[in-house]
């Protein structure tokens, strides 16, 4: 099952192949970033423009010097309207160019999720690959967009403001740097237990909803033997749990933010008091100490946000990781190398499996061994055996849903690996138990089965099913909605229109996996009858949860334990007095 | 958006009024952080023209000693202190307000959801009632979290505009220009991003959903091919996400430079004034330093107020689904009488003239304002009523099957029997009483219910079992012990697998627990419902899952059990339909035709039809091979 996510790459390695799968993102990256660079020089314009007015301006020798200033800070005001502008440039162009290579990224990771084997995409799973081309493509553009952003004007902005402070005077720019850096190397450490309240906040945020779902997805049985009281402790005790964790994280953030003001307040007191002792000995001017007020303040965002934004980067990196290793996830079902590739010759299809072992990827259970079997084309199969016996796997083989550990499966003379999945599964049609709608109508649903066909032939393809009746008692017919996965419908409806959609796609082999499983059995029986005629000129196999089917094929095919353990006509089989004959029994023991 | 801040600002109010001790702590603590900072402010103003501009340009005769200066110091830092420790209360009792509020609307919609009818719940989708107690509460309260701040910062600015008054009228009116600038630009930015951001999220919802869709359906698009037509499908989603992404960028790219440069031309102007008012001698280096110093402080705080803009919408947004909920007046009305207890022997039952229509699906309480992404379309027909006229009697003690095809209206009367929900016209009659004059708690305890699907609390084998019956304060005639739940387990065929557990009835099960198989969760749910030894057992196809035999041993072992009771059974099985004295079948949500099974197969070719179809099909083949081998 795991096939999907591997262990880790090495960092470099991951940070390359991303920009190999979304180039938009580097493209012009180096011109945003130099014009990030010159931004951060209005940051300086304050600082700057504080300590000439008091040292050239008001304690200009002869009285203030007002002509002087007003200059001054005029220029300084152009300086900050222009570093307006090019901030936003910067933005802008950032935000183009990572969109853009997002976009491309969310949409291979889907296309190699649908590559990748369907085997591999259930229950939880999925949950997860849809994370990898929202929520995990999200994080990487909210670090790029935001994060790297202000990690790179941080850096100028400090680099910047650190130089400054030490032209004015080295010996206060010690005690402003002694006073940052303690705070800058703490703050990464503090990250730490922040970052573990807030997954502990998430992790019982998970089990509050989990309680509260039982109230909504369980009502029914909360009603019928009147067990409120229960699900209201449960439910009291997951939010109180919640609600401590979220007040605990809460206190962590509040430290962590806290710890910034106090040094930044200490920081002001420090530079006031050294910075006097200093102007009194006359190694500092009054402008560049009181310009050190607001050179210092420039410390103070970067070392609150740095913190916060190398958490971003870690989450950045984790989901960048976790998008290129789903794209990087070796396909279980390749398409045929160009060389290789070959047509599956028209008509019927006819199968052959030989000598076919099959084990789930990362497990050594064999869950078929040794399967040959022969299905001339045109012919009717109906494969039986219990729960677990290997039939829904050779059901995916001959579908080439999987590729076999072992042997081959020979479609019309062509290997099943030597067809292009596209045309393969234009032609050689499953139609699983579980009958899967997309949230549209019941006639869009029929129509994906042959992209184009109109009204008519959806309705033609039911009517050839015996199933004109049923569509016909709906009262919006084809324009009746599913609703979402098609559960508007019963279970057996939903089989319906899959079986119309696998119809209407007009296969030459249509493989039936319990495919009418939940339909009521007077409808079966009809269904049944029906499909005999719509197969003749096709090669069918049918998974049988029923023996009814089996009794209406031409072969029946019996799996046990991941072995083919008889094959033959239905009669003969009970006959013969084996396995077959004994599933049998207990059918008709049943059917009374 | 007035309308949206009054609103919001009211249910914020509402939430102060519920948490009102936290919230004054909150509030408490904002204040001192908001006069604190000031102060620093107005001290760094103090110390620059007392200490400062006399100890570096030795005027005013050069008073100022050593001890002066680190006198200076410490009172910066003792006002820095408090100023923590406000900082400190306010983020810490925000945090405890705003989540002592979620936990008290999560436990207060937890309990609607429990007393809601259950037609009500039939008309509302699980996963937006799941998101309402999740993600709509959350987004109520999160301004919860800024608001404190936001008020502080109100008294911040009016500090700092009284001490820079008092400094300098003149340039504290210029330096406070930039306050009214710096929330136009605040209200500017929301007013323009609140229907970007909107866009985005919609647009990032409806990716989600296509993505999810479509890797749900992965196998029918990998059976078709279809995948081409699905990656397309997905990168149109993709891009015009990508397009409103950008669009949100550019305006957000705009306001953080903005922002930044605002406080910067405002202190620009201060210098400029100020050296101009130095000049006249109005004012002096320490005012100038103290007005500067001041905006720079203000630049940050005053964000508070965008943000507040930002959460308020979604405070309208979440709050109006919450409430839509909880002012839900739709109730079960429960009656006053009682039943007779459990070992008063099985309760005839009966109907008169049921019919039920099912619920129109509800309506998103903001569907007008927004596309609910993951609907698709609606159906424009009213569904015809799912029963029409039902009327059955059904003598204590006796089985009754009832038959009929898929969608006939089985499940539905099932439900009616138990007073899962209420019929639209007609009447259920347990033991002679209408259901809907019992009091609470009384159908329950006489009548059980097994539906088709049965539904695994996330809990212990016995805890699925007992559903709190085991509690301390269950009255003891009633209380179930670890005796009954393995009598129960026993009747229910399952006392083997759950012995079989690594931990028994410990172990749990549902959902982060050991999965169990349709059959085990079947017998599960039969064993909660024979626990409770109910006068009147509903089996809703809950035994098709099991394989004849063992539902041959279920329903044998409930009529040797002697306790006595009166069993509905929704059932296709012949073997099944076997063991009932009387059968009812139903289409279309009518009866057609009831009495002992042999009679109604006799004059019923739609029964018939029904219960013999696979055996009438294998006969039918054998009829045609036996032809095919006679002409042979």
């Amino acid at each position: 099952m795991s096939t999907a996510v591997k262990s880790s790459a090495p960092r470099e390695g991951v940070l390359r192949r991303a920009q190999e799968l979304a180039p938009e993102i580097a493209q012009g990256l180096g011109v945003t970033l130099a014009i990030a660079a010159a931004t951060t020089v209005g940051k300086l314009v304050v600082p700057v423009a504080v300590q000439q007015t008091v040292d050239t301006g008001v304690l200009a020798p002869g009285g203030p010097d007002v002509q002087r200033v007003v200059v001054l800070c005029a220029v300084a005001a152009v300086i900050v309207l222009l570093t307006t502008v090019t901030a936003w440039v910067v933005n802008v162009r950032l935000f183009r160019a990572t969109e853009a290579g997002l976009a491309s990224l969310r949409v291979r990771a889907f296309r190699h999720v649908h590559d990748l084997a369907v085997l591999t995409q259930s229950g939880e799973r999925r949950g997860a690959l849809v994370s990898r081309v929202t929520s995990d493509v999200d994080t990487i553009s909210t670090f790029l967009q935001t994060g790297m952003l202000v990690l790179v004007l941080s850096l100028g902005q400090v680099v910047l403001a650190t130089g400054l402070m030490f032209f004015y005077s080295w010996q206060l720019a010690l005690v402003v740097l002694g006073c940052f850096l303690p705070l800058v190397l703490l703050r990464h450490r503090f990250q730490r237990p922040v970052a573990q309240a807030y997954a502990a906040v998430r992790v019982r945020m998970g089990e509050m909803l989990s309680a509260i779902s039982e109230t909504v997805v369980g009502a029914d049985v909360i009603r019928a033997h009147a067990a409120s009281a229960r699900s209201w402790r449960t439910v009291d005790a997951a939010v109180e749990a919640h609600r401590k964790q979220a007040v605990k994280a809460q206190v962590a953030t509040a430290a962590t933010f806290s710890s910034g003001v106090l040094v930044s307040g200490l920081v002001v007191a420090l530079v006031l008091v050294v910075g006097t002792l200093l102007g009194m000995n006359g190694d500092l001017t009054l402008g560049r100490l009181l310009a050190f007020l607001f050179l210092a303040q420039l410390w103070v965002g970067p070392v609150q946000a740095t913190a916060e934004v190398l958490n971003e980067l870690q989450n950045a990196l984790a989901g960048w990781r976790r998008v290129v290793e789903l794209i990087d996830t070796p396909v279980v079902v390749p398409e045929p190398s160009r060389d290789r590739v070959r047509e599956l010759p028209a008509g019927p299809v006819e199968v052959r499996v030989e000598d076919v072992g099959y084990a789930y990827p990362g497990t050594d259970r064999a869950v078929l061994t040794g399967v040959s079997l022969h299905l001339p084309a045109g012919s009717r199969t109906a494969v039986v055996g219990e729960t677990g016996s290997g039939k829904t796997t050779l059901a995916r083989l001959v579908t080439r849903l999987v590729d076999p550990v072992q042997g081959r499966v020979v479609l019309s003379g062509v290997d099943a690996r030597d067809l292009p999945g596209r045309e393969l599964h234009r032609r050689v049609v499953a139609v699983p138990q579980e009958g899967f709608l997309f949230d549209t109508t019941i006639g869009e649903n029929v129509r994906r089965g042959r992209p184009g066909s109109s009204d008519d032939d959806v309705r033609a393809a039911f009517a050839e099913l015996g199933l004109g009746d049923w569509l016909d008692g709906l009262p919006d017919g084809l324009d009746t909605p599913v609703g979402q996965r098609g559960e508007r419908l019963s279970a057996g409806e939903r089989q319906l229109v899959a079986l119309a959609r696998a119809h209407l796609a007009d296969p030459d082999l249509l493989v039936l996996d319990e495919a009418t499983s939940s339909v009521d059995p007077a409808t079966e029986v009809r269904l049944q009858r029906a499909l005999e005629g719509v197969l003749s000129g096709r090669t069918s196999v049918a998974i049988a949860h029923r023996l009814s089917t089996a009794e209406a094929a031409d072969v029946v095919v019996v799996v046990d334990g991941g072995r083919v353990v008889e094959v033959g006509a239905a009669g003969e089989l009970v006959r013969a007095g084996g396995a077959y004959a004994r599933l049998h029994g207990a059918w008709a023991a049943g059917r009374g | 958006m007035s309308g949206t801040f009054t609103t919001g600002m009211r249910t914020m109010a509402r939430g102060a009024r519920e948490e009102p001790r936290l919230f004054a702590v909150a509030i408490a603590g904002s204040v001192v952080y908001g006069v604190g900072t000031a102060a620093t402010g107005w001290l760094v103003g103090r110390v620059t023209e007392r200490v400062v501009v006399p100890a570096v340009t030795g005027s005013a005769g050069g008073s100022v000693s050593t001890w002066d200066v680190w006198l200076a110091g410490a009172a910066l830092m003792a006002v820095t202190v408090v100023t923590v420790a406000g900082v400190l209360a306010r983020r810490i009792w925000a945090g405890a307000v705003a989540f002592a509020l979620q936990a008290r609307y999560r436990r207060r919609l937890a309990r609607r959801y429990l007393e809601l009818p259950l037609s009500w719940h039939h008309a509302h989708p699980a996963g937006r009632l799941l998101a309402t107690a999740g993600s709509d509460v959350e987004a109520t309260w999160q301004a919860m979290l800024v608001l404190p701040f936001a008020l502080g910062v109100v008294v911040l600015i009016g500090v700092a505009a009284v001490a820079m008054a008092a400094a300098d009228p003149l340039l504290a009116a210029v330096a406070l220009l930039v306050v009214p600038a710096l929330v136009a630009a605040n209200v500017v930015y929301q007013r323009r991003m609140s229907p970007r951001v909107t866009q985005v999220q919609r647009l990032r919802g409806e990716v989600s959903a296509t993505a999810h869709e479509s890797f749900e359906g992965a196998l029918v698009v990998k059976t078709l091919g279809l995948a081409d037509e699905e990656v397309e499908r997905f990168a149109r989603d993709a891009d015009r996400l990508r397009a409103a992404n950008v669009a949100a960028g550019r305006t957000r790219g705009a306001f953080e430079p903005v922002i930044e440069a605002l406080p910067s031309l405002g202190t620009l102007a201060v210098l400029a004034v100020g050296t101009a008012r130095a000049a006249s001698g109005a004012v002096g280096v320490g005012d100038l330093v103290q007005i500067a110093f001041l905006l720079g402080l203000l630049a940050f705080p005053v964000r508070s107020f965008g943000w507040l803009l930002s959460e308020l919408p979604r405070t309208v947004a979440g709050d109006a689904r919450v409430q839509a909920v909880l002012r839900e007046s739709a109730t079960t009305p429960w009656g006053e009488r009682h039943l007779p207890d459990a070992g008063a022997g099985p309760a005839p039952l009966a109907t008169t003239g049921l019919s039920y229509r099912h619920p129109a699906p509800a309506v998103d309480p903001l569907a007008g304002q927004r596309r609910h992404h993951d609907s698709g379309p609606t159906p424009r027909h009213e569904p015809s009523p799912a029963l029409a006229d039902v009327s059955l009697d059904v003598a204590a003690g006796s089985t009754v099957a009832v038959v009929g095809s898929t969608g006939s209206g089985k499940s539905t009367l099932a439900g009616l029997l138990v007073r899962l929900v209420d019929p639209t016209s007609g009447a259920v009659l347990l033991d002679g009483v209408d259901v809907r004059e019992l009091a609470e708690g009384q159908v329950a305890g006489a009548a059980a219910l097994v539906p088709q699907s049965t539904f695994v609390f996330d809990d212990t084998v016995r805890g699925n079992i007992a559903l709190g019956l085991d509690a301390d304060d269950v009255p003891p005639d009633r209380r179930v012990g670890d005796d009954d739940i393995w009598e129960a387990l026993r009747l229910a065929r399952a006392d083997g697998f759950v012995a079989a557990l690594p931990n028994g009835l410990d172990e749990l099960v549902g959902e982060r627990g050991s999965t169990l198989s349709g059959g085990q969760r079947q017998r599960l749910a039969l064993a909660r419902a024979l626990v409770r030894k109910p006068r009147l057992l509903v089996l809703d196809d809950a035994t098709s899952a099991l394989d004849p035999a063992v539902e041959r041993a279920v329903l044998d072992g409930l009529a040797a059990s002697g306790a006595g009771t009166t069993v509905v059974v929704v059932a296709y099985r012949p073997a099944t339909i076997a063991l009932a004295d009387e059968v009812v079948h139903l289409e279309r949500g009518r009866v057609v035709d009831r009495g002992p099974a042999e009679e109604v197969a006799a004059r019923d070719a739609g029964y018939r039809d029904l219960v013999t179809a696979y055996a009438r099909a294998a006969r039918d083949r054998a009829d045609e091979a036996a032809g095919r081998a006679g002409r042979a």
